[in-house]
């Protein structure tokens, strides 16, 4: 009984500091899902490059970081926040560029996207590869974003797991508000229910595309920019995240904001849970095992759409 | 006999095929490559099972699994099992704290042999639960997915995950399953070497026998009534359930069929390579053998079995000689494949056989295709815009 040993102060403590653990991965998984519930949840598109959107953000923050450092120390401190900003910006514009060259042409086979977006993974691997190294890289981060936050004596709540925390939230309610009360996301919504009476009151649904698209590799350029704040970035980064991420919103019912977020709360938690019970990878196997078998039960995920098919 | 032959052989036309890859891979390559060559193209042979296994459930089915490598992997570990236990008798393990258990195990401070190995002591039982084991995953599989009607990406990216929790699953337990590593060291097969010479060569020809069997197998299922549902399914299922078929019990079927043949190929693979670990059972090797079947042409059974060499000897001659190069045209080919040319080199073959005799067949040819394709777009439309 090593709970004895624990004062009932110290085990709030490890358990406002677990909770936290579970709620930071949730938000890791939510950010992470969140460009992936636009493309493969609103578009239908299975995008395996996902991931390396994600990494293409994450290395995007390490070049600003690295000229920051070297031609304006004087911007050290707020540099992360324009690093986002950029890495939505590059992510998206590749994305848009993606979306024209290839996806558009592969709309009405979605086996076969789900190759061609493989390729384009494994070229986007190379590519970083070539220009940074085979070496995982960090950013230096700004100080504001470094230590904890001591609320008592034995609570360590980190600062990067807030600011991670918080972005997601922040994305999240953007986005929702976003595809629910504007023009345009209303546009997005009218088109991907029916492209062909969308197009007859006059949306551009090609258009539509190529920004649903854009918006979704920016929003994933953003969560690998976040994610620099917890771990570092290698050439297969991307690979790590992409089974996870299709989980999450697979899990939630693909056509559904809120199915993602209540899917990556409960796939965090689980986790969490079991990786405190199991050693490492076992934890994370009985994890996507209990996924696995949940989906095959109820197919269509926690919040199916409620449209007829 | 006329009618065996055109179901086996698939009229002249087919046996010709047929008789040209068998003496490319039993009499050509043996003939002009040293051993050691020979070896290589032994191994990419244990993955055509796989290619083969995916033109009958993609390509002639419309069922895309991301997860053959499990298959494949299930049934080389089922090989390298019997093979291991063989490898470690008590004489030769004398220096372990627990002699005749695999050495794997003795690191990880087993002292008896797990409940689940003991039955890969038996020969006849290890051939049977090579092709037995997959085959029931893929039913309990296939039997949860289909008859919900799970199907298209859904299915992919199921089959994908399950990929990664049996690669994980296996890196997880060193002590039975030899972790990262996988299972090394394999030596002999009753008493025979497997690593001289003459096994090697042998054995090579079992795996190109093999192989000529499952085409055989998967031109018998495609050439009779079985295969025209199973192609009705892939382009309007609805028709094809509400015509009175049970599409689930199909799709199952194909599914178990395909997972055995990939099992095969995973212990033609031990056999010939010698070894077995859980990077041959993941994601990107699953991918890998979707895009050896896309390559070839996903609809062509001897196609996926060039698409499969094509590919693998690309792969060592560039990773050779420019490592930097050949992810990027390995992406680039992905991509190509998808977009120009989407039944691969079988469907270049067409082309280029039509080109020779003459204008006339091509014409009715293209006119007949061009014909069946406007049929087909619009229902793809309709299907993708209900959602699926």
């Amino acid at each position: 009984m090593i709970i004895l040993a624990y004062s009932a102060s110290e085990i709030w403590s490890i358990l406002v500091m677990q909770g936290f653990a579970g709620l930071s991965l949730f938000s890791v998984l939510l950010l992470m899902a969140l460009g992936l519930a636009i493309i493969f949840g609103q578009m239908g598109v299975v995008n395996l490059a996902h991931g390396e959107f994600m990494a293409l953000g994450a290395y995007i923050v390490y070049l600003c970081s690295e000229v920051v450092q070297n031609h304006m120390p004087s911007l050290a401190p707020y540099y992360f926040v324009i690093a986002i900003v950029v890495a939505f910006l590059v992510a998206g514009i590749v994305g848009a560029g993606v979306e024209w060259g290839m996806m558009r042409f592969l709309y009405r086979r979605p086996l076969d996207t789900l190759l061609a977006t493989w390729g384009l993974s494994l070229i986007m691997q190379q590519t970083f590869r070539s220009i940074f190294g085979a070496r995982e890289v960090t950013p230096t981060l700004p100080e504001w974003l470094m230590g904890s936050f001591k609320p008592t004596q034995n609570i360590d709540i980190p600062i990067n797991g807030v600011f991670v925390m918080a972005l997601s939230l922040l994305l999240t309610g953007g986005i929702t508000l976003f595809m629910f009360k504007s023009r345009t996301g209303l546009h997005i919504r009218a088109t991907m229910q029916n492209r062909a009476m969308s197009g007859a009151v006059g949306i551009n649904t090609g258009l539509v595309d190529r920004f649903t698209f854009a918006l979704g590799c920016g929003i994933a350029g953003v969560a690998g920019a976040a994610f620099t704040t917890i771990g570092s970035t290698g050439p297969d980064s991307g690979q790590r995240y992409i089974v996870d991420t299709f989980l999450v919103v697979v899990f939630g019912g693909s056509a559904s904001l809120l199915g993602t977020v209540a899917s990556a709360f409960g796939i965090a938690q689980g986790q969490s849970i079991s990786e405190f019970f199991l050693e490492g990878t076992m934890g994370k196997v009985a994890t996507l095992m209990g996924i696995v078998a949940i989906l095959m039960l109820r197919p269509q995920g926690l919040f199916p759409s409620k449209v007829r098919v | 006999m006329k009618k065996v032959y055109q179901h086996l052989f698939g009229g002249n036309e087919g046996a010709l095929g047929l008789v040209i890859l068998a003496i490319i891979l039993a009499v050509i390559l043996p003939a002009s490559l040293d051993i050691f060559r020979l070896n290589l193209v032994g191994k990419y042979i244990s993955y055509a099972f796989v290619a083969v296994g995916l033109v009958l459930l993609w390509g002639n089915t419309g069922v895309l699994s991301l997860g053959q490598g499990i298959f494949f992997g299930l049934g080389g570990y089922c090989m390298a099992m019997f093979l291991k236990l063989e490898a470690s008798d008590p004489i030769s393990t004398k220096i372990q704290s627990t002699p005749g258990i695999p050495d794997f195990m003795d690191w990880n401070q087993l002292t008896h042999l797990p409940a689940l190995w003991v039955p890969f002591k038996s020969f006849p039982f290890a051939l049977f639960a090579i092709v037995a084991l997959p085959a029931l995953l893929a039913y309990i599989l296939g039997t949860a997915m289909f008859k919900r009607r799970v199907g298209g990406v859904y299915f992919a990216v199921i089959t994908q995950a399950v990929a990664l929790i049996v690669s994980l699953g296996i890196d997880g337990n060193q002590g039975y399953t030899g972790g990262r590593n996988g299972i090394t060291d394999l030596r002999t097969l009753l008493g025979w070497d497997i690593r001289t010479k003459s096994a090697q060569y042998t054995l090579y020809y079992v795996a190109v026998a093999l192989l000529i069997g499952c085409i055989l197998v998967g031109r018998i299922v495609l050439s009779t009534r079985m295969g025209r549902v199973l192609l009705a399914m892939k382009e309007r299922e609805d028709r094809v359930r509400f015509s009175g078929y049970d599409v689930a019990n199909f799709k199952v079927f194909v599914f178990c069929l395909a997972a055995a043949m990939s099992a095969l190929g995973g212990a033609m693979f031990v056999l010939q390579v010698g070894f077995i670990s859980p990077s041959l059972v993941g994601i990107v090797p699953s991918i890998e053998m979707v895009i050896f079947a896309a390559v070839g042409g996903k609809m062509s059974l001897l196609g996926a079995v060039y698409g499969t060499l094509v590919v693998n000897t690309g792969k060592s001659l560039f990773s050779e000689t420019f490592p930097q190069l050949w992810l990027f045209l390995m992406g680039g080919l992905f991509i190509a494949v998808v977009m120009f040319f989407p039944n691969g080199l079988a469907g270049l073959w067409v082309v280029v056989r039509e080109r020779l005799p003459g204008l006339k067949r091509r014409v009715i040819r293209t006119a007949v295709s061009a014909a069946t394709q406007s049929a087909v777009i619009p229902a793809k439309l309709a299907n993708s815009e209900g959602g699926e």
